[in-house]
C-alpha cells in the first residue's frame, strides 16, 4: 500500500542489492528459527517454575524468564513459529485465489468480472486492520478465524494487481499470435502472464507477510486475537509489559522479534535507490 | 461544468463505497451475533426482564416479537434493514444508545487523528525538503535509514516504546488517560512518527522532482534568489502529492487509531470497538466499526475533493 514511496516494486528497480541481500538471509535465519529452533533446545514454552521468575539470561535460560519463570527463548520461538506459519498460510490460501480470480477477470470480462471486482471493493471499503478485526471477532481466541480473516483481507491485492496487468498482457500480439497457434488458456497463463506478472506478485506476498505479521501482533497485543497462555509476541508484550521496572529486557525482546521479522520481509523486496 | 460533474463523480464514487461499508459491516456483526454462544432469545429476555424473572415462556415471546425463529437469511435482511434506519441499538454492556456513546466518542477520535496527522507533518516537512535539496546528501540518506527501520516498527510497538522512554524512564509525560493536552502528546507522536516515516520520503521525492524541473531553472535565470524560489515555487509545487499521499495514509490513520487509543487508554471509538470485541457486545462492535468505517470514507472524499481544489489540471480531466 504506503511501501512504494521507500521500497523497490519493480524488477528493474530493484537488482540484488546490499539491503535485499540481508533481508533474504535475516528472513531465512528467521524461518529456520522458527521450524527448527523449539526442536532444538528442546524447553517447553509453557513450563513453568515460579521460583525462577523475572530472570536475567544464563546459561540454563539464554534469554533468561519471564513472569512465571517460563524460558523466554523456548516463547520466542515458539511464537515465531506462530507468527512466521500463519502470515504464511493466509498469504498462500490469499495469493492463489486472488491470482486465479484476477485472470479469469480480465480474461472473461463483462459480469464475470464486474461482480469479482464488486467483492475486491467491498473488502477494500473499509482499512485491512479494522476488517481483520471484526472477521477474528466472530470467535475471538482462535487460530482459524484469524487465519481466515488474515485471508480474506489479503486476497484483493493479488486480484487488483493481475486483473489490472493482464488486460495490457492479454490483449499483446504475442498472446494473439499464440491463440492463433492454437495454444489454449493454460499455455498462455503460463508462458505469458505468469513469467510478466511473478515479480510483482511476490513483492505483494511479502509485504502481505508482513501485514499479517503485524496485525496478528498487534490483536494479541489488544487482546481480541490470540489467548495466553499461548506464546505469541503480541501476548507476551501485553504480559511483561508491567514488569518493566524490574526487567527491562523481556519486553525489549518480542518487540525486537516483531521489528526484525517485519524488516526482512520489507528488505527481501529491496530498497529502492535514491535517485 | 465541467468542475461540477468531477466533482459529483468523486461524490459517487465515494457514496456507493460508504454504502460497501455498511454492508459489509452489517453482515459481519451478523454472523458475529450468530457465532455467540446460546440461545439469542433467552440472552435477549434475560437482558431485559432480569435473570431471576426470566423463563421459557418469556424467550418465547422475545423469540417471535424480534423474529428469531425465522430462517437465517430473513434475520440478516432484518437486521440490514434496521441499519439502513440507522437504527444501531442499545450497548449490551452499559445500555445506553449505540449513537450516543459514539456521539461523544468521535471528537476524541478526530483530535488525535487530526494531531497525529499534524505531527507527521511537521516532523516530515521539514525533513524532507531537507532531503530533496540534495539528494544522496548525508540527510537524504539518513532519512532514508530512518524510514526503514521506523516502517518497520508496527504502530502498537512504537506506542510501547515510546510509553516506556519517555512516560514511564524519563516521566516526561502522563503515561496514559484523558485528562490534560499532555496527555494527547504520546499517542499524537506515535501516530505521527509512523506516517512521517513513509510521507518524509514523499516529501523529498516532490520537492526532489520539483527542484529538476525546467521552470525551476528558469525561475533562477530571470534573478530571483534561491529563497524566493524555494517559497515561491518549488514548495507550491511539491505540496500537491503531499496532500495526495494523506489521502492515501488514511486507511493506516484509522487503522492506527484504533491500536493507539488501545495503548494510551485514548477514549475514542478505536477503544471502544476494541473493548466491545473484548465484551462481545455486537451492538456496539457495529456501531464503531460503521462509524471509523464511514469516517474512512469521508476524509477521503475531503482528500479528493481538496486535490481537486488546489491543482486545476485535474478538474479539467473529465
Amino acid at each position: 500500500m504506503s511501501h512504494t514511496q521507500i521500497l523497490a516494486n519493480t524488477p528493474q528497480q530493484r537488482g540484488l542489492n546490499f539491503a535485499r541481500l540481508l533481508g533474504l538471509s535475516l528472513l531465512t535465519g528467521l524461518a529456520l528459527c522458527a521450524v527448527m529452533g523449539p526442536e532444538l533446545i528442546g524447553i517447553d514454552p509453557a513450563r513453568q517454575s515460579l521460583m525462577h521468575t523475572l530472570q536475567s539470561p544464563s546459561a540454563a535460560h539464554w534469554l533468561g524468564t519471564d513472569h512465571l519463570g517460563r524460558d523466554m527463548l523456548a516463547r520466542l520461538l515458539s511464537g515465531a513459529q506462530l507468527s512466521l506459519s500463519l502470515a504464511a498460510l493466509s498469504v498462500f490460501t490469499a495469493a492463489v485465489p486472488g491470482t486465479l480470480m484476477g485472470i479469469l477477470a480480465s480474461w472473461r470480462g463483462g459480469w464475470t468480472d464486474r461482480i469479482l471486482t464488486l467483492f475486491a471493493d467491498a473488502v477494500l471499503a473499509l482499512p485491512g486492520l479494522l476488517l481483520v478485526l471484526m472477521l477474528a471477532a466472530i470467535s475471538p481466541g482462535s487460530w482459524w478465524a484469524l487465519y481466515a480473516g488474515l485471508s480474506l483481507t489479503l486476497w484483493v491485492e493479488y486480484f487488483r494487481y493481475t486483473r489490472q496487468r493482464s488486460r495490457v498482457i492479454l490483449s499483446e500480439p504475442s498472446v494473439e499470435a499464440s491463440r492463433l497457434l492454437g495454444f489454449g488458456a493454460v499455455h498462455i497463463v503460463k508462458r505469458h502472464l505468469l513469467p510478466e506478472i511473478g515479480p510483482g506478485l511476490l513483492t505483494i506476498a511479502a509485504f502481505g507477510a508482513a501485514t499479517a505479521v503485524t496485525a496478528v501482533a498487534a490483536l494479541g497485543f489488544v487482546s481480541v486475537g490470540i489467548r495466553p497462555p499461548t506464546a505469541e509476541w503480541g501476548v507476551m508484550m501485553t504480559q511483561l509489559l508491567p514488569y518493566w521496572r524490574e526487567a527491562p529486557f523481556l519486553i525489549l525482546q518480542p518487540v525486537l522479534c516483531l521489528v526484525l521479522t517485519v524488516l526482512a520481509l520489507h528488505l527481501s523486496v529491496g530498497v529502492r535507490k535514491p535517485a | 461544468m465541467i468542475r461540477s460533474s468531477v466533482f459529483w463523480s468523486a461524490v459517487a464514487g465515494r457514496t456507493s463505497q460508504a454504502v460497501l461499508v455498511a454492508v459489509v459491516v452489517g453482515v459481519v456483526s451478523f454472523c458475529m451475533m450468530q457465532a455467540l454462544p446460546g440461545d439469542a432469545a433467552y440472552r435477549i429476555a434475560a437482558g431485559r426482564y432480569g435473570y431471576d424473572m426470566m423463563d421459557a415462556a418469556s424467550a418465547a415471546i422475545v423469540r417471535i416479537e424480534l423474529g428469531l425463529d425465522q430462517p437465517t437469511s430473513v434475520q440478516l435482511l432484518n437486521w440490514l434493514g434496521s441499519l439502513a434506519q440507522l437504527d444501531l441499538g442499545k450497548s449490551a454492556v452499559t445500555g445506553n444508545r449505540v449513537t450516543e456513546e459514539l456521539s461523544v466518542q468521535l471528537g476524541h477520535s478526530l483530535l488525535l487523528a487530526g494531531a497525529g496527522v499534524v505531527v507527521s507533518l511537521l516532523i516530515a516537512v521539514p525533513i524532507g525538503v531537507a532531503a530533496g535539496l540534495r539528494p544522496g546528501g548525508i540527510v537524504d540518506r539518513i532519512s532514508l535509514g530512518a524510514s526503514i527501520v521506523l516502517r518497520a516498527v508496527p504502530a502498537f510497538a512504537l506506542g510501547v516504546l515510546l510509553m516506556l522512554a519517555l512516560a514511564v524512564h524519563m516521566k516526561l509525560l502522563p503515561v496514559a488517560g484523558f485528562q490534560s493536552p499532555k496527555h494527547l502528546i504520546l499517542p499524537a507522536l506515535t501516530l505521527g512518527l509512523g506516517l512521517a516515516a513513509v510521507s518524509s520520503r514523499v516529501v523529498r521525492d516532490a520537492v526532489c522532482d520539483a527542484m529538476s524541473a525546467e521552470w525551476r531553472m528558469f525561475s533562477r535565470t530571470k534573478g530571483l534568489s534561491r529563497w524566493q524560489t524555494l517559497r515561491r515555487h518549488v514548495l507550491r509545487n511539491a505540496a500537491l502529492p503531499v496532500v495526495a499521499y494523506v489521502g492515501v495514509q488514511l486507511a493506516y490513520v484509522i487503522e492506527g487509531v484504533v491500536i493507539v487509543e488501545s495503548i494510551f487508554s485514548w477514549p475514542g471509538i478505536g477503544h471502544a470497538l476494541v473493548h466491545a470485541i473484548f465484551g462481545r457486545d455486537v451492538a456496539m462492535v457495529q456501531g464503531t466499526a460503521l462509524a471509523l468505517g464511514l469516517l474512512y470514507v469521508l476524509l477521503n472524499l475531503l482528500i479528493d475533493l481538496s486535490c481537486q481544489g488546489i491543482d486545476p489540471r485535474r478538474r479539467a480531466i473529465a
